[in-house]
């Protein structure tokens, strides 16, 4: 099989600035990034077709000089997929614009949140639930155990 | 018989379509859509049955000449997978339709939300139904369309914050896929997975090795293996509670499914099973220490879902016959069990007004049922005998012992290991929610956030900010009553910060939970303790499939026959 080197070297632009705007922050870059890959990895399957040929029509062209059309076919779902998640991804930018007055990509609340209780572990040695109940003696040590495991998730 | 084969893809879709047509009765629409799922569970119970008597079935569609068109196959692996998958989709959906019945609604609109959940339920089935490689990148395209539909139901600011994750990590896998489908039809010249596995065994061995590496990579970030898991806990928990149930049961299997046929089918002789068992290993351990270091039950939940992806993985690593046949019991064990905890998590958010640890407590008192709905899965997950998670696991040791390498032993060990983990984590999900009073859960929140004040000086707590000037200025000038209208239902739609206990003074939570949601969680669990009753047939089933997948001549010569090849 003979590969085409044109055609490798622009899917291999494509795909790589694709991938430099895929790692920014906002969407809207991100989605562009993404955009440029899918046309890439197109450009790809035309490589993988082989030596482009006459039109793959019956009666149209020589047998042997027909170019493959099975990976035109395959590049055609792959076309109309993407433009399908794009629109999708155009949505929700909007959406997130909408919300929050810009479109970055944010981080997840949840982990931030888990990363702060280990660092007050952390940072106070002090740091015990049941001290707090002192006056409460009576109480005490059965609080013991549960502010043990209220503890948990910050270890 | 073989005529069945393409109906589980072909139903939903017709179904999804009459749903949409009817999108103005959702009545009508919950009879279209439970009405076709239970179809397909018969269908997928006969296609086992058939699969298992007569050997697979194949459909070629559009009447191709045979390699040329689109192949759909139902081995007996794919159409086990297909009957686990068909139960607990319809066990999800009776479980949805409970839900909708009683909130108010804008949670799930329900015009949506039907025809979507029809549409992920061909794509699942079309995933393991496909013949051929691109067939199955179609039908992963098809589900995770419909998947990024369910995440972002309604549009909410933790919704779209997840859902944008969700959805550029698996396009991103797409495209990664769709150049390895380039590169394998360049070195091989068809997708079809039958021929493939005659000509990729030809092709020099570092060209193979080439594409299974993509393969691998593109079916490991579906799947969730480590170090290309890191998508999942973020994404998942903001869903809504059926969504994210059939989302952990279903999804990430179809990932684990691809890699078993990609591994058993196209590289029996593959150079890469020690890296899976690694792969195997960090993913139960890093899962499951994740696990542990939550405080949300959906997001405890979802680290576990990646930490028991690890077992499957270990399974398909070995590569042996009992390697293969403990990793489909387990998948099997999975699916069921991980749907249900998630539903049941579900019911615990009603019951509790939320899945935050650091607010729940006291639900065992306070309801019974919801205790034994949730411990039951959990102990079975943890792997306590005799449940089905201690005979996957089981299964899946004594591959292990049997293949005893060194590093069969290591993964032998780490299993042990992160069973007895999943057991402390669900543990102590069980003390702070089921066990403590909701009191103790309020005073022991009170002081937290009294802690967190103390230090605030030192540690500044301005989670989730936004890495570009967030520039409220320029937005101002263009807000319109539209913006205005999206942030109001976004904020109500956030949950309150109070904690059980005061939401229990207030008598804002409802005492009894809905009978269609509790009756789909526990028929799900109720299927899973089955599972035990039915492991000897079972595991002689699998164990004929893993034989099928090892031979791999009875899945070749029944989609080619001799002279098509």
């Amino acid at each position: 099989m003979n590969a085409n080197v044109a055609l490798i070297l622009t899917a291999a632009g494509l795909i790589g600035c694709g991938v430099y705007l895929l790692l920014e922050r906002s969407l809207t870059r991100v989605l562009v990034g993404l955009v440029l890959i899918s046309n890439g990895v197109n450009v790809l399957f035309l490589v993988s077709a082989g030596k482009a040929g006459t039109t793959p029509i019956v009666g149209v062209g020589a047998e042997g000089e027909m170019s493959d059309p099975l990976p035109q076919a395959l590049v055609l779902t792959a076309i109309v997929i993407t433009l399908g998640t794009t629109a999708f991804l155009l949505a929700m930018a909007y959406r997130s614009w909408q919300l929050t007055g810009h479109d970055d990509v944010q981080d997840d609340i949840e982990d931030a949140a888990i990363r702060d209780l280990a660092a007050a572990d952390e940072t106070s040695d002090s740091f015990d639930l049941s001290l707090l109940h002192t006056n409460d003696t009576e109480r005490n040590d059965d609080t013991d155990s549960e502010t043990d495991t209220s503890k948990g998730p910050s270890r | 018989m073989s005529a069945l084969v393409a109906l589980p893809v072909l139903l939903p879709l017709l179904g999804a379509g009459l749903a949409l047509t009817l999108s103005k009765r959702p009545r009508a629409q919950r009879v279209v859509s439970t009405f076709v799922l239970t179809i397909v569970v018969v269908i997928a119970a006969l296609l086992v049955y058939e699969a298992d008597r007569n050997g697979p079935q194949t459909v070629w569609v559009g009447a191709w000449p045979e390699p040329l068109g689109i192949s759909l196959v139902a081995d007996r692996l794919s159409s086990l997978m297909l009957l686990v998958s068909a139960v607990v989709t319809l066990a999800v959906l009776v479980y949805s339709i409970g839900q909708g019945m009683t909130s108010d609604g804008r949670d799930t609109p329900v015009s949506i939300y039907h025809p979507t959940f029809l549409v992920l339920s061909a794509g699942v089935a079309n995933a393991f139904l496909a013949g051929d490689l691109f067939n199955l990148f179609v039908s992963f395209e098809i589900l995770l369309f419909a998947s990024y539909v369910l995440l972002t139901l309604g549009g909410t600011s933790a919704r779209i914050r997840a859902g944008t994750i969700y959805v550029v990590v698996n396009m991103l896998s797409s495209m990664l896929f769709l150049i390895s489908v380039a590169a394998v039809y360049a070195a091989t010249g068809t997708v079809n997975l039958a021929q493939l596995s005659l000509r990729l065994g030809e092709l020099p061995e570092a060209v193979s090795l080439v594409l299974q590496l993509m393969l691998l990579t593109t079916f490991c970030i579906k799947a969730a293996v480590f170090p290309l898991s890191l998508w999942l806990p973020d994404s998942y928990p903001t869903a809504p509670a059926p969504v994210t149930a059939v989302f952990a049961g279903l999804l990430t299997k179809v990932g684990v499914y691809a890699i078993l046929r990609a591994q058993s089918l196209l590289f029996p002789d593959s150079p890469l099973t020690d890296l899976l068992l690694v792969a195997a290993m960090l993913t139960m351990l890093v899962g499951v220490l994740g696990a542990i270091a939550q405080s949300d039950i959906k997001r405890m939940l979802s680290f576990t879902l990646v930490s028991h992806i690890g077992y499957m993985i270990f399974g398909v690593g070995l590569a042996t016959i009992e390697g293969y046949s403990g990793a489909i019991v387990y998948v099997v064990h999975h699916i069921t069990i991980q749907a249900a905890l998630f539903l049941v998590v579900g019911l615990v958010e009603r019951r509790g007004g939320s899945t935050s640890l650091l607010k729940l407590g006291g639900l065992a008192r306070l309801s019974p049922l919801l205790a034994v709905l949730f411990f039951v899965p959990a102990m079975n997950l943890a792997g306590i005998p005799p449940m089905s998670g201690f005979l996957g696991k089981v299964g899946l040791v004594d591959a292990g012992i049997q293949v005893a390498t060194p590093l069969a032993y290591v993964l032998v060990a780490s299993s042990v290991l992160t069973s007895l983990l999943t057991l402390y984590a669900v543990a102590k999900t069980w003390n702070l929610a089921f066990w403590r009073t909701p009191e103790q859960a309020h005073e022991a929140a009170l002081a937290i956030r009294e802690m967190e004040s103390e230090d605030a000086a030192p540690l500044p707590n301005a989670p989730a900010r936004p890495h570009r000037d967030d520039s409220p200025a320029a937005t101002a000038t263009l807000t319109t009553r539209d913006i205005d209208e999206a942030r109001r239902i976004a904020d109500a739609d956030d949950d309150t910060d109070q904690d059980m206990y005061q939401l229990m003074e207030q008598d804002a939570l409802p005492t009894r939970l809905p009978r269609l949601m509790v009756g789909a969680a526990s028929g799900l669990i109720a299927a899973s303790l089955a599972l035990t009753i039915a492991a000897g047939p079972l595991f002689a089933y699998t164990d004929r499939t893993a034989a099928d997948l090892i031979d791999r001549d009875t899945y070749i010569s029944s989609v080619l026959p001799q002279d098509a090849r």
